[in-house]
């Protein structure tokens, strides 16, 4: 063997040696993963924090808990696919649905295990527009004028965006007497003054506040406080509409995994703080809707009043909306077809 | 024979099998569970079809424009010498080294309306984010390094003892390029061309930041890809993939036999 391939293999070998985990390093700690989605990034690491604190007070074990962020559907086609997640919290429950009938990780009625259909914050989705809001933008009707620039993620890979197409159209059926047609021509307007349709709710920000494109970013009430914190200087002002739609992110323990890894117990009690006192205020202070009324009131100021729907009422349930709407030849993909 | 050729083509067939086919032929193997009339409404939808169109076509013209103005780059690379060429050469490869959301981004931030180059366009007309022509700058931009990488070192070995012979028989500059340089360089280019129309073909991230991603219009095919995905379409994702690979093969296949047609020319004009 000549020389500079002996030495580049030398390089290779101890490279391998550095990078290689140590073996067997802090077996007995627990350890616990949260897969989750985009925007809960900031709460979660406060959340953490706070459950680590709890949980060493009342048992005296050391817990570390680790994150996963990204497009919800996303995190949910990689525990279908192996990421051993102990809880999901994701941004729909028909994300979770899917891992219940793809993968049986965790059983069909996960969503009854746990108070207000297994989700213990809320949100809804409001407008963000740019600085003394030049295009007079109030309700959803003023999406549709020309000449307005509404920015919203794709639906179709969007949990964020599904429950704004949802918001828009629930809107469109009370000014139409429940007609469909009448709410598909509303829709259809309005996803024509889209001029990008990003693939994730993060990205759409990035597009509206970043690349300065559009009149108005269509995002989950938490993002819009977040961009308002993170660009304060740019003046952005969020729009609260009459009417929008009750989004529920909901949480569950993947029991499969919990219990080949020895952690339900943990994982069960890191959702049940999410409900206890600390754990709503913290969403409040996040941006979430407390479901915890005396959390609530201490952060009813942050949240404009707005008469909310529900997926159950107005579309049935996600199994249907996402069929109706969402799957290939429904209604979003009429409205590009000429 | 050469000796060790059962041993050194057996390890190529496993090696490719392992690293290529298996994946390759679970793609295959998800898609089959689609019926042919499920196959065939899915990658006959409309907005999959303007997909192919706008993905194949903008990766040739992006591929096109890499091969001529890649071969000027390796063309002044190997035969100037200026101040700075070392850094000029590394910066050649900075596509294959950057994330390409990176890429994305910052093309994307450029072009926008209020960003460097394009507040100088838009008044011009030209809105080149959220386009096709956003589409095609990036995926130029990725495939340039192939073109260049694979025509240099051929550039290099070509002696200019057969320009010279050319001139002094008479050629003039353009014949000499025409007829004595480029047909040497042909094998090369078309294989960075090859190389370069494959990369861009499958290219997502930094597309996806630049394109608007409106269906029917800057809708590339991966994205419909992405989307099946996200609704746990698994089935139908891989059936749009399978359709996508085919045509790959089949047009990288035709190139590769064009390649082989023009060696054969050469080799035998030499001969």
């Amino acid at each position: 063997m000549n020389k500079p391939v002996q030495r580049f293999l030398t390089i290779c070998l101890v490279a391998l040696a550095v990078t290689a985990p140590p073996i067997a390093a802090s077996a007995k700690e627990i350890k616990l993963l949260n897969v989750s989605y985009d925007p809960t990034r900031e709460f979660y690491t406060e959340y953490n924090a706070a459950f680590i604190r709890y949980w060493k007070a009342k048992t005296g074990d050391e817990v570390s808990i680790s994150q996963s962020h990204g497009g919800s559907g996303k995190q949910a086609q990689s525990v279908v696919n192996g990421l051993e997640a102990d809880v999901v919290t994701l941004g729909l429950a028909f994300d979770i649905d899917a891992i219940a009938t793809q993968s049986r990780l965790l059983p069909a009625d996960w969503q009854k295990k746990l108070p207000n259909n297994s989700s213990p914050y809320t949100s809804t989705i409001v407008f963000l527009v740019r600085k003394g809001n030049p295009k007079g933008i109030k309700d959803w009707e003023d999406l549709v004028k020309t000449g307005v620039k509404v920015v919203v993620p794709n639906p179709k890979t969007s949990g964020g965006a599904r429950w704004a197409y949802l918001a828009a159209y629930a809107y469109a059926l009370g000014q139409n007497h429940q007609d469909d047609v009448a709410a598909k021509v509303f829709i259809k307007k309005l996803y024509q003054n889209v001029p990008v349709l990003d693939p994730g709710a993060r990205g759409a920000t990035v597009t509206f506040a970043q690349r300065e494109i559009g009149d108005v970013l269509l995002t989950w009430e938490n993002e819009a406080h977040l961009v308002l914190k993170e660009f304060n200087s740019a003046g952005y002002e969020i729009v609260t509409p009459h009417q929008s739609i009750l989004a529920e992110p909901p949480v569950a323990v993947v029991e499969r995994t919990t219990k080949r890894r020895g952690t339900t117990a943990v994982a069960q009690a890191y959702l049940e703080y999410l409900y206890s006192d600390e754990g709503q205020e913290l969403a409040g202070k996040h941006f979430y809707r407390p479901r915890n009324a005396k959390a609530a009131a201490k952060f009813a100021a942050q949240f404009t009043a707005v008469e909310l729907v529900t997926i159950d009422q107005v579309f049935g349930g996600w199994a249907k909306a996402q069929k109706t709407h969402f799957a290939d030849g429904g209604v979003f993909d009429q409205i590009y077809h000429p | 024979m050469l000796p060790g050729f059962n041993l050194s083509l057996g390890f190529t067939l496993f090696y490719l099998g392992l690293i290529v086919l298996i994946p390759l032929s679970a793609v295959f193997w998800k898609t089959s569970t689609l019926s042919w009339s499920q196959f065939w409404d899915t990658v006959t939808m409309p907005t999959a079809l303007a997909s192919y169109r706008l993905t194949f076509g903008t990766s040739f013209l992006a591929a096109l424009a890499n091969a001529f103005f890649g071969l000027i780059v390796a063309w002044v690379l190997v035969r100037y010498e200026f101040f700075g060429k070392r850094i000029v050469d590394a910066m050649v490869d900075l596509p294959f080294a950057l994330p390409t959301a990176v890429a994305g981004i910052t093309l994307a931030t450029l072009y926008a309306q209020s960003g460097w180059i394009g507040r100088f366009l838009t008044p011009l007309g030209i809105h080149a984010a959220n386009s096709q022509l956003g589409i095609f700058v990036a995926l130029t931009f990725i495939g340039l390094p192939f073109i260049v990488r694979t025509v240099q070192p051929v550039l290099e070995d070509l002696e200019p003892e057969l320009e010279e012979a050319a001139t002094s028989l008479g050629a003039n500059r353009w014949q000499v390029f025409w007829r004595v340089i480029l047909p040497m360089l042909a094998p090369a280019l078309l294989t960075g061309f090859a190389l370069a129309f494959a990369r861009a073909l499958g290219e997502y991230g930094s597309v996806i930041f630049i394109a608007g991603n409106i269906p029917m219009k800057t809708q590339i095919t991966p994205v419909i890809i992405m989307a099946e995905l996200d609704m746990f379409d698994y089935a139908k994702a891989t059936a749009i993939a399978v359709v996508m690979l085919v045509s790959s093969f089949v047009l990288l296949l035709g190139i590769n036999i064009l390649q082989w047609w023009t060696n054969r020319y050469n080799t035998t004009n030499l001969a």
